[in-house]
């Protein structure tokens, strides 16, 4: 059984000088079609100038990434009849937040830039003592296998919040790339790459946890997962002169002192308590919130079983410094 | 049909910077025949600051809670997208990973508690379409709310990730703002931000990222012509409500969009009065809106 499928498709060639532009384009493709096949079958029978990216058409080389219906996705992994079963238009434009080169192609030069300035390599210590091979014990490398599987689309890049407003960002892809070594039992070069991560503008803790990247991955990666893991390791490690450690030592203490936030406390605590500018800066909008009735009560009374939010508290980090310290003693081993 | 009853988990912000939101819930539930039975010993879910601090305290304080709930037999509703998918995340985590509920039930015994996973999380705007009923709160509207344009505004954790938020079996979720809107007479404004982060987990870490988005995703719904924005997250309410004024300097113009959350758009349908609806306790004025509504019914 064929499907018949409408595209609507975005169309831009700077070099022209003329202004992006939509072209609807009909054709028919057998049931297990997938947008990348309807593109292809239009260019070959179509439309010679219809621009794309592709090679392997299995979802492995990581070439076709583009926005389908409004959301990147590998066109070779997108399936019609998954997405447009009664022959629906499927709008298909070029990824977000990189600039075009042409129609659904989009340099990529930033993305490798960035990929490039974490030092995506393993950095050991000095020659592997076999003399042949650096070995990793099984379940040290476990962890590693789903962010491994990144197949530089640039899909998680494509659909960044962050990005959409600053395109300093490091972003998904080059931070979960950062990760990846960061957490090789076989790096030597931990400490120093979170600490680059830590102080950078760009770095660790500018991600929003907004889930973007992680919704539209094609393999799995969670990025956003990985960028929260850097921040837990910086953490563990000792790191502390950011704000973002600030803030989440000053949500912890609230919780644990009284079972939930101290929003007031949160709001003081979570910059430098020196920093005059930063405490200014906190001013105009306790003042905004005051007038509108929104202050929270300033006397923050703890929920009256608190006692066993901080058992939980003490169980937990117990559990979690075990944990540091495993992790620890099998780098050093 | 059965009673409505939940096991009420209101968030730090609503008893905190956000009270209208705990205040009007609690005038909605009660005006619809939700029975709301608050969680008063509920610790905070962590937000997803906890998780990336101690992954197993965030897991066991979570665990502590649903195990309350399951004492009570009663589904959690949440009224804040932050709480319901930071607990939705780790409900996901207890369920599929048996050593982190092992570790998470060894915190929280002492305390006689124990995760059994029989609870469920649920949000106000996801049991209004899927256990209230839109053809019911249809039936209920005494004030439409017409010639209204309101811009739905998400939150990122009750539209992503799909995979632990049970899309597959409830599609729909991704529409229920626009959804309501329209039942309550209102018109929702389609734009592209309203699925957005609006930036509120890093203000502290880069206010001027943080607040440039919170200022574009209102512009373009003022552009668009909303009248106001609705959102089920007290968290984004706060960037774009009590921070609107300074997100406006960042994006260089300026910014007049009044943030209602969810139940006070309810409530104002509802025939409810503004003051019950805590309408007076935004940063952004909502006269406006009011006016509006009034002048409508009127």
């Amino acid at each position: 059984m064929a499907i018949e499928a409408r595209l609507r498709v975005r169309r831009y060639d700077p070099e022209s000088g003329g202004e992006p532009y939509y072209q609807e384009y009909e054709t028919s493709v057998p049931e297990w079609g997938t947008v990348l096949d309807a593109l292809i079958q239009i260019r070959e029978e179509q439309d010679g100038t219809l621009t794309l990216r592709c090679s392997c058409r299995s979802a492995i080389c990581g070439s076709c990434a583009m926005k389908v219906n409004g959301e990147s996705a590998l066109a070779c992994k997108t399936k019609l009849v998954d997405i447009a079963p009664d022959g629906e238009t499927v709008t298909v434009e070029p990824m977000g937040n990189q600039p075009v080169v042409r129609d659904l192609v989009v340099d990529m030069q930033p993305f490798w830039d960035k990929v490039q300035a974490v030092q995506p390599y393993l950095q050991p210590a000095g020659p592997p003592e076999s003399g042949r091979e650096y070995l990793a014990p099984n379940d040290a490398m476990q962890h590693l296998s789903g962010v491994m599987n990144c197949i530089m689309c640039g899909a998680c890049v494509s659909e960044c919040t962050v990005l959409e407003v600053d395109d300093k960002f490091l972003g998904p892809a080059a931070l979960a790339k950062a990760y990846r070594f960061a957490a090789d039992p076989r790096d030597d070069k931990t400490q120093e790459r979170l600490v680059d991560l830590f102080d950078m503008d760009g770095g660790m803790w500018d991600c929003t946890h907004c889930f973007e990247c992680v919704q539209v991955c094609p393999k799995g990666v969670e990025p956003m997962e990985r960028i929260v893991k850097l921040r837990e390791m910086a953490m563990d490690a000792g790191l502390q002169d950011h704000n973002g450690v600030r803030h989440s030592k000053a949500f912890s203490d609230s919780v644990e002192h009284s079972g939930w936030l101290d929003e007031s406390q949160l709001a003081v605590k979570s910059f430098k308590l020196t920093s005059v500018k930063d405490q200014l800066g906190n001013m105009p909008v306790a003042l905004r919130m005051l007038m509108a009735g929104k202050m929270p009560n300033p006397i923050h009374r703890p929920i009256s079983s608190v006692r066993e939010v901080r058992r939980v508290f003490d169980e937990t980090e117990r559990q979690h410094q075990q944990q540091v310290n495993e992790s620890t003693s099998q780098k050093e081993a | 049909m059965d009673a409505l009853r939940y096991a009420w988990f209101p968030g730090c912000v609503s008893r905190g910077a956000c009270r209208e939101l705990y205040k009007s819930t609690r005038a909605v539930a009660e005006r619809l025949g939700i029975e709301l039975v608050e969680m008063k010993e509920g610790a905070c879910t962590g937000a997803g600051v906890l998780s990336e601090r101690n992954p197993e305290l965030a897991q066991a304080l979570n665990a502590r809670t649903f195990a309350m709930a399951e004492q009570w037999d009663l589904p959690i509703l949440t009224i804040c997208s932050t709480c319901q998918g930071v607990m939705s995340g780790i409900k996901h985590i207890l369920d599929t990973d048996a050593t982190a509920r092992e570790q998470a039930n060894q915190a929280i015994a002492a305390d006689g508690y124990t995760y059994r996973g029989t609870s469920r999380v649920t949000h106000l705007m996801w049991i209004i379409v899927e256990e209230y009923g839109l053809e019911r709160l249809r039936e209920q509207v005494v004030r439409p709310l017409a010639g209204l344009r309101v811009g739905p505004f998400y939150g990122c954790y009750i539209l992503r990730p799909r995979e632990v938020l049970a899309f597959d079996e409830h599609p729909g979720r991704g529409t229920y703002l626009e959804q309501i809107i329209e039942v309550l007479g209102a018109d929702p404004v389609d734009y592209y931000g309203k699925s957005k982060c609006c930036g509120f987990p890093i203000l502290t870490m880069n206010k001027a990222n943080s607040l440039t988005m919170a200022g574009t995703h209102l512009a373009e719904a003022q552009d668009k012509g909303a009248d106001c924005m609705v959102t089920p997250c007290p968290l984004c309410h706060l960037n774009l409500d009590a921070q609107q004024p300074d997100a406006a300097k960042y994006v260089n113009r300026s910014l007049d969009l009044p943030i209602l959350h969810l139940p006070q758009l309810i409530g104002l349908a509802l025939g409810m009065e503004p003051g019950e609806l805590g309408l007076g306790q935004h940063v952004v004025k909502t006269n406006a809106v009011v006016s509006k509504v009034f002048a409508a019914a009127a």
